[in-house]
């Protein structure tokens, strides 16, 4: 018999639950047993309640055991799971298991199915066709594909990035920079960190893309201290991407060059928006400038930069290699394509579910996440990272939009969904919002600074129920002020949680219902 | 403190190399002396050291030509920069909404507590420092910590304490 081939993730969400030691020990059943198994350590497929997800190839294809702990590995040999047998952890055929079936995975097309440094795996399922096109197209052509596919910046903004790629071209200067914002610091969101260890070599193929479309030859990542397992594989894909020559002078012999540069954040969220990270790029404190200029005008060292999001990068090669037109065909109104939406906090089936947009909160929650892990009534969901609005649970059929969610005052960010049930206290929600802003805020405009601290005492009396009417007027002035006078995102939208909080549930400030509606 | 003996002798042990070249100096050098990689410098220096002495930023500033002023603001910007050495354990334990979520501030309680450790604070006997982190990236499978660089998920008090008293043996 030939080795059988299986695959534990390598992921740090499947690490953190124990995949590292299951990928020994099934190394080390199969040879006391005598069998010959092939063991690829792979990215995640992202259905993390599952993990550790050990899958085994068989000839009706990949077939799915998790979560699998080291305790159930001699069980699995003994059902005979090398050959797809039956075993009380066994879930069938991975791409059959509904949570992954009802997805739309574009962008993480190969993410988990493939080993993420395997560079021949990565070619022979689609990997390097969008790179190879873009070689053979004039620059602004492949400014116009990126236009056409109606993608936007999915770091949070939305900004077209067809459009910030074509003020990046139309500048003249000697040097430009694409800058890769990978300082994914939003709670409840990990989808950055899940490519670019499960696919990392997507969002260097999209970065070589973006350097032909606007004439850069230098990119930099920029990539949070938290997630070492995500900095070591995009040092070795890097590495393989040199060595295979898709980086370096002369991109396989086109002419083309391209250098890419990892550097690592220092534990501050502030730095994820742009202009404060291209500020620790150029080794200072990460403090937000002031636009304009804009950073495709004057970012990096004063050059012209696109700064885009991992996830709008790792989107180009398949836009180049399908066709912007193939990928707009996703998605409703002004948001096309598909988000990488990620389920978090007490959710049942926590994880990455990649849809096109348009998909309801409650599909996400209740359809997908099947509802709480504790068990206990969802009451509640922010979406959008610590800046987006708490949704109430009977606002869940809101479709899952940039235009849909900024309607119903809320923001798509960066696809986070965090679920908390009935237990969960919205006073203190509130209040942590603004300390997070006081802990995070880099302290250069005084409505961030000062006001985050202001909010957090304001909200500490009328959570005390100390003048609640007068303070709850100041604490509504304060969020005006923030958000209008706030240089940055950080401060500009720390109003969102605090206001959707007390819009939705009053009382948990100690409010009559209509008192703050 | 250049004159007291034993941060003397700490100094020389820590920061040179067998060849009595300065391992800062030494880190600068392999960065250019740039001071556009000063942060790559500082978490360089510290993964070596531990943490970044008073001597370790007046040696960096002189090879990047910046002030002592200007390499100070830039370390006490960010929160991965210490000043003073770490606990042997280093435990960070996630304290952002999704982690809320699933009942950190139990975990959070429960930690200070046992090792007698605020947040944000070495152990007296220098055995464990606690730290709060604002996500680490392992959101669905809450509550995330890190032990010694090491990601866990859906910790639980008593996962806790075998992961401190297992990093400690």
């Amino acid at each position: 018999m030939s080795a059988v081939t299986v695959f534990v993730p390598k992921d740090a969400a499947a690490a953190s639950v124990g995949a590292d030691d299951v990928a020994v020990a099934l190394s080390q059943e199969a040879q006391s047993r005598g069998l010959d198994i092939n063991l690829i350590r792979n990215g995640s497929r992202g259905l993390l309640w599952l993990e550790p997800l050990v899958e085994v190839e068989t000839p009706s294809g990949r077939v799915a055991f998790g979560p699998i702990s080291v305790s159930d590995i001699s069980g699995l040999f003994d059902s005979g799971f090398l050959s797809g047998g039956d075993h009380d952890l066994g879930h069938g055929l991975t791409e059959d298991i509904p949570y992954l079936a009802n997805q739309e995975r574009l962008t993480f097309a190969r993410c988990g199915v493939i080993d993420p440094l395997d560079l021949a795996a990565y070619e022979s399922h689609g990997g390097l066709v969008g790179l190879k096109k873009a070689l053979e197209l004039e620059p602004s052509a492949i400014v116009e594909d990126v236009t056409v596919s109606g993608l936007r910046g999915r770091g949070g903004a939305g900004f077209p990035a067809g459009r910030k790629w074509e003020t990046v071209h139309k500048e003249s200067a000697d040097q430009k920079y694409i800058c890769c914002n990978a300082d994914e610091g939003d709670s409840g969101t990990f989808a950055d960190r899940m490519l670019m260890e499960g696919d990392p070599f997507t969002l260097l193929e999209g970065m070589v893309i973006a350097g032909r479309a606007v004439g850069a030859d230098t990119g930099y990542i920029y990539i949070r201290s938290e997630y070492p397992h995500a900095i070591r594989a995009l040092n070795d894909a890097v590495s393989s991407f040199e060595q295979a020559n898709l980086l370096g002078k002369n991109i396989l012999g086109s002419g083309q060059a391209f250098t890419i540069h990892i550097r690592v954040g220092g534990g501050a969220y502030i730095c994820g928006e742009e202009s404060s990270m291209l500020e620790s790029l150029e080794g200072k404190r990460g403090q937000v400038r002031a636009k304009p200029p804009i950073p495709a005008i004057s970012g990096l060292f004063g050059k012209p930069t696109v700064v885009n999001n991992v996830l709008t990068l790792a989107t180009v090669p398949y836009v180049l290699a399908n066709g912007g037109k193939v990928y707009s065909e996703y998605g409703q109104g002004k948001s096309r394509g598909t988000q990488p939406f990620q389920l978090a906090g007490d959710i049942a089936r926590g994880g990455l579910v990649e849809k096109a947009f348009g998909v309801t909160l409650r599909e996400l929650v209740e359809g997908f996440g099947g509802g709480t892990r504790s068990g206990r009534p969802v009451r509640t969901a922010q979406v959008g990272g610590p800046l987006g609005a708490y949704i109430p649970e009977t606002a869940f059929d809101v479709p899952m939009d940039y235009e849909s969610l900024a309607d119903s005052g809320a923001m798509l960010g960066h696809g986070g969904v965090v679920v908390f049930n009935e237990s969960v206290d919205m006073a203190r929600q509130a209040r942590f919002a603004m300390e997070f802003c006081e802990i995070e805020s880099c302290g250069k405009c005084t409505p961030c600074r000062i006001g985050s601290v202001r909010g957090k005492e304001t909200l500490d009396k009328i959570i005390v129920g100390e003048d609640a009417e007068k303070n709850l007027a100041v604490l509504e002035d304060l969020c005006v002020l923030m958000t209008d006078g706030s240089l940055c995102a950080m401060g500009g939208l720390t109003h969102m949680p605090v206001t959707s909080a007390l819009k939705h549930f009053p009382e948990d400030f100690g409010l009559a219902r209509q008192a703050a509606e | 403190m250049s004159d007291d003996p034993s941060k003397t002798q700490s100094k020389s042990q820590s920061v040179r190399e067998p060849d009595g070249k300065s391992v800062v100096l030494k880190i600068c050098q392999d960065h250019g002396n740039r001071p556009e990689n000063l942060i790559e410098i500082l978490h360089a220096v510290q993964a070596h050291d531990g943490y970044l002495s008073d001597d370790s930023l007046r040696d960096i500033a002189a090879c990047l030509n910046l002030t002592r002023a200007e390499v100070h603001g830039v370390t006490s910007f960010y929160h991965d920069f210490r000043r003073v050495p770490p606990g042997k354990t280093v435990v960070k334990i996630c304290l952002a909404e999704a982690c809320q979520a699933v009942g950190c501030d139990a975990l959070k309680e429960h930690a200070v507590q046992v090792l007698s450790t605020d947040m944000g604070t070495t152990s007296s006997d220098g055995g464990v420092s606690l730290e709060p982190v604002y996500c680490l990236g392992n959101c669905a499978l809450g509550p995330a910590v890190m032990v010694n660089g090491d990601l866990h998920g859906r910790v639980t008090p008593e996962k806790l304490d075998s992961l401190v008293s297992g990093a400690d043996s």
